[in-house]
């Protein structure tokens, strides 16, 4: 039959519509024999969770958009209403905001697992791309997600980053305006922070997408960092990898779970309890826990303008990092010089988060400048020069050779020159 | 007055004074055993019924519960009638009626707590320019509500302590941030009169009022903490059997 798709489903109804519409072929090809390195450690857990968060927050978010009411007279009590009188309001309000924290969370432990790992490098760089343009669409998300419930930090906290836009020379005082749709953060910000909040997420789906279309081009890098040499090297990734993420989840949701039923409101600010009052200025504002690491960047630098060029640059140099990190070794594993000054770097983000939780003064700014310092060092220095200098340990033959210590390895394989990984 | 301490708030976080934040320094509220803490309490019915008096009594005077309405009087265990009652000692604006006319009838178990002020200024107006601020959420609305909120309730001290200047129409409050709040002592023993006999010391009514203020912002809790404790042991559950599963699954991979 010309023009129908040569399906092998045996369920008729099923080769049917995969002769018409051959998606059932593609999920077969994609989800199910998906070749996928044998040796991925829990750290691969977490683009899958990443993906669930995302759905979460758009199902939560659709049953909270129809009980929310945009706008400043109402939006405070409005939320109150979907806690107290929305039959399980309060379920679906707190898996929301606890939902971010946790989306956050695992996007994070997934970059530095990228890190870590190398996955950024050839031929990976577009897929860490997108990843970067998701970490952005996810933040511009989450920030204006929390100007929604209309509390105190909401306000203020819309206020002082929208307020960030005037540090650019010439037309900022503009833009701020034309942000706001006003002179203040008021209705019109409210409104068009819930116009875009509804829309971004999907957004993100879309991104999703094409990172994952990218991830299965050039297939998944693994810890040892080096590409599969053979069929010997992967599974598929039906059943081994669905049943492993499986399990990944329910741990990850157990913890999700807690935060939930048990301290709800741990992660936020008690200051968005209280409606927002634009006469009243709260003693600190802080922003959520996943921008403090940004928000002491920006609180860093003495000049404002220069503070916002860093916290935005502290995100873009991910951008560029694949061409930054001139080692063509991937995997931390094997790089021993590399590894201590990774580690550090972990610190140094841990470090930045707690001083931005912390007001800026004394001690605090200058333990946010030495973080940020050697936030920048790290990319722009440290993995450029060392990448030049240091010998990295013998990779090993194949994965296979790594995994079960020896091992068939057939010879075109291990033939082939170690050049790049 | 509280406008100037806000002007005050205003310019010292302005100059990122470390003055600020010796102003607004108190001491950590001594903790409490609460009838609701840890991870699995409950509110403790007899309190909180005893708590909803002294607000009703007390605290209504000045400030508003607009979230709460009579009927949800229910989760802390009084009765239809009883909520019925409670109600109907209000006089509630309502209308306007087929005349176009706004009118007042007794409250309802429907209608929400009925405001003292019809609105800020007002409210302001009653309290030298001080605001009561809405109860409704006070115990979310604070770091460490609940001993936040029983701290300051028996916090208050007739003297400042010594060098310390009194201040005009202030009182001087141990826990208030800053220490000069605007609202009088609002609780002396034996101002209520409990129906159950309980000895209505400042203590004692300073803790019951807390659980209703708790109760007040977090309905749910109870529902929310059973529902967990399911949701948990099934999730740990299905991670053993999942685990099992993945065990057996990767077992055949090996050879
Ligand atoms: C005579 C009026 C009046 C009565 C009665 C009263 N308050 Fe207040 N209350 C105020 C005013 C005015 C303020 C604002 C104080 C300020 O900002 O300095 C206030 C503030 C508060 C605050 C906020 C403190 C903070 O951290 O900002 C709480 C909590 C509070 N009152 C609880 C109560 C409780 C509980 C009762 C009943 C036992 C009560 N009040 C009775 C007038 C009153
Ligand atoms: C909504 C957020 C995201 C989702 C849903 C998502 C999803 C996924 C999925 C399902 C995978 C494959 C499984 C895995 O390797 O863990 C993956 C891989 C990857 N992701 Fe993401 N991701 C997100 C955000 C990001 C971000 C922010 C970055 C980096 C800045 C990133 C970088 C990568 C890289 C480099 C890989 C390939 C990793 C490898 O195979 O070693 N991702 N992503």
């Amino acid at each position: 039959m010309v023009g129908l798709h040569k399906s092998d489903f045996k369920n008729p109804v099923v080769r049917w519509i995969d002769e018409r519409l051959p998606i059932p072929s593609l999920l077969q090809k994609e989800y199910a024999q998906f070749p996928t390195p044998k040796n991925f450690n829990y750290f691969w857990n977490f683009g899958a969770l990443a993906m669930v968060c995302l759905v979460v927050m758009i199902v939560t978010g659709i049953f909270l958009a129809m009980h929310y009411t945009p706008h400043t007279a109402h939006a405070f009590d409005s939320v109150e209403r979907i806690m107290r009188d929305v039959n399980y309001g309060w379920l679906i309000r707190y898996i929301h905001m606890n939902g971010a924290s946790m989306f956050f969370i695992v996007v994070y432990i997934h970059i530095f697992r990228g890190l870590y790992y190398g996955s950024y490098k050839a031929p990976r760089e577009l897929l860490w791309i997108l990843g970067v343009v998701i970490l952005l669409l996810m933040m511009a998300t989450a920030f204006m997600g929390y100007v929604l419930p209309w509390g105190q930090m909401s306000f203020w906290g819309a206020t002082v980053i929208t307020n960030l836009f005037s540090a650019i020379p010439v037309v900022g005082d503009d833009i701020v305006v034309w942000l706001w749709g006003g002179f203040s953060v008021d209705n019109p910000t409210l409104n068009r922070f819930f116009s875009l909040h509804y829309l971004l997420p999907f957004l993100i789906v879309g991104v999703v997408f094409l990172h994952v279309v990218a991830l299965h081009i050039t297939g998944s890098n693994n810890p040892l960092g080096i590409e599969p040499k053979g069929p010997q090297d992967t599974i598929p990734f039906h059943p081994y990898y669905t049943i492993k993420d499986s399990f990944g989840l329910v741990v990850f949701l157990i913890v999700f779970a807690f935060f939930v039923f048990f301290a709800p409101n741990y992660l936020g600010h008690p200051d968005n309890y209280i409606e927002a009052n634009p006469l009243v200025t709260p003693a600190h504002i802080v922003p959520e826990w996943y921008f403090l690491p940004f928000y002491a960047i920006l609180r860093a630098v003495p000049d404002k303008l220069g503070g916002v060029v860093l916290m935005f640059g502290s995100i873009f140099v991910l951008f560029v990092l694949p061409w930054l990190d001139t080692s063509p070794v991937r995997s931390m594993k094997f790089r021993p010089l590399a590894r201590p000054f990774f580690w550090v770097f972990v610190l140094s983000c841990l470090l930045l988060g707690y001083c931005g939780a912390m007001p800026p003064e004394g001690i605090w700014v200058v333990l946010s400048r030495v973080g940020t310092a050697y936030y920048f060092l790290y990319f722009l220095v440290i993995l450029p020069v060392l990448g030049k200098l240091e010998r990295p340990l013998p990779l090993p033959v194949s994965i296979s050779e790594r995994v079960l210590g020896g091992g068939p390895v057939p010879a075109a394989a291990a033939a082939k020159p170690m050049e790049k990984a | 007055m509280r406008r100037l301490r806000l002007v005050a708030l205003a310019a010292s976080l302005l100059l990122a004074a470390p003055a600020a934040r010796a102003a607004g320094e108190a001491p950590k509220p001594p903790p409490q055993d609460w009838s609701f803490g840890g991870l699995f309490g409950t509110f403790d019915r007899a309190s909180a019924q005893r708590g909803f008096l002294v607000y009703k009594q007390v605290c209504a005077g000045c400030h508003a519960m607009k979230q709460l309405a009579y009927r949800n009087l229910e989760g802390i265990g009084l009765s239809q009638a009883e909520i019925r009652a409670i109600a109907a000692e209000y006089m509630i604006m309502d209308g306007p009626n087929d005349d176009g006319e706004m009118f007042e009838r007794p409250g309802r178990p429907s209608d929400r707590f009925r405001s003292p002020f019809p609105n800020v200024q007002a409210a302001r107006a009653a309290n030298n320019g001080a605001y009561p601020v809405d109860l409704s959420l006070i115990i979310k609305a604070r770091p460490d509500g609940a001993n936040y909120i029983h701290a300051l309730l028996t916090g208050y001290r007739d003297e400042p302590p010594a060098g310390v200047e009194p201040m005009e129409g202030m009182h001087y409050n141990a826990y208030f941030p800053g220490h000069w709040i605007a609202m009088a002592r609002p609780l002396h023993d034996d101002q209520v009169e409990y129906p159950d006999g309980t000895p209505a010391t400042t203590e004692q009514m300073a803790r019951d009022v807390t659980t209703f203020l708790a109760w007040a912002a977090e309905p749910e809790l109870e529902q929310r903490r059973a529902m967990g404790v399911r949701v948990i042991l099934f999730l740990i559950v299905l991670a053993g059997l999942t685990y099992g599963v993945k065990r057996k699954i990767w077992a055949e991979l090996k050879h």
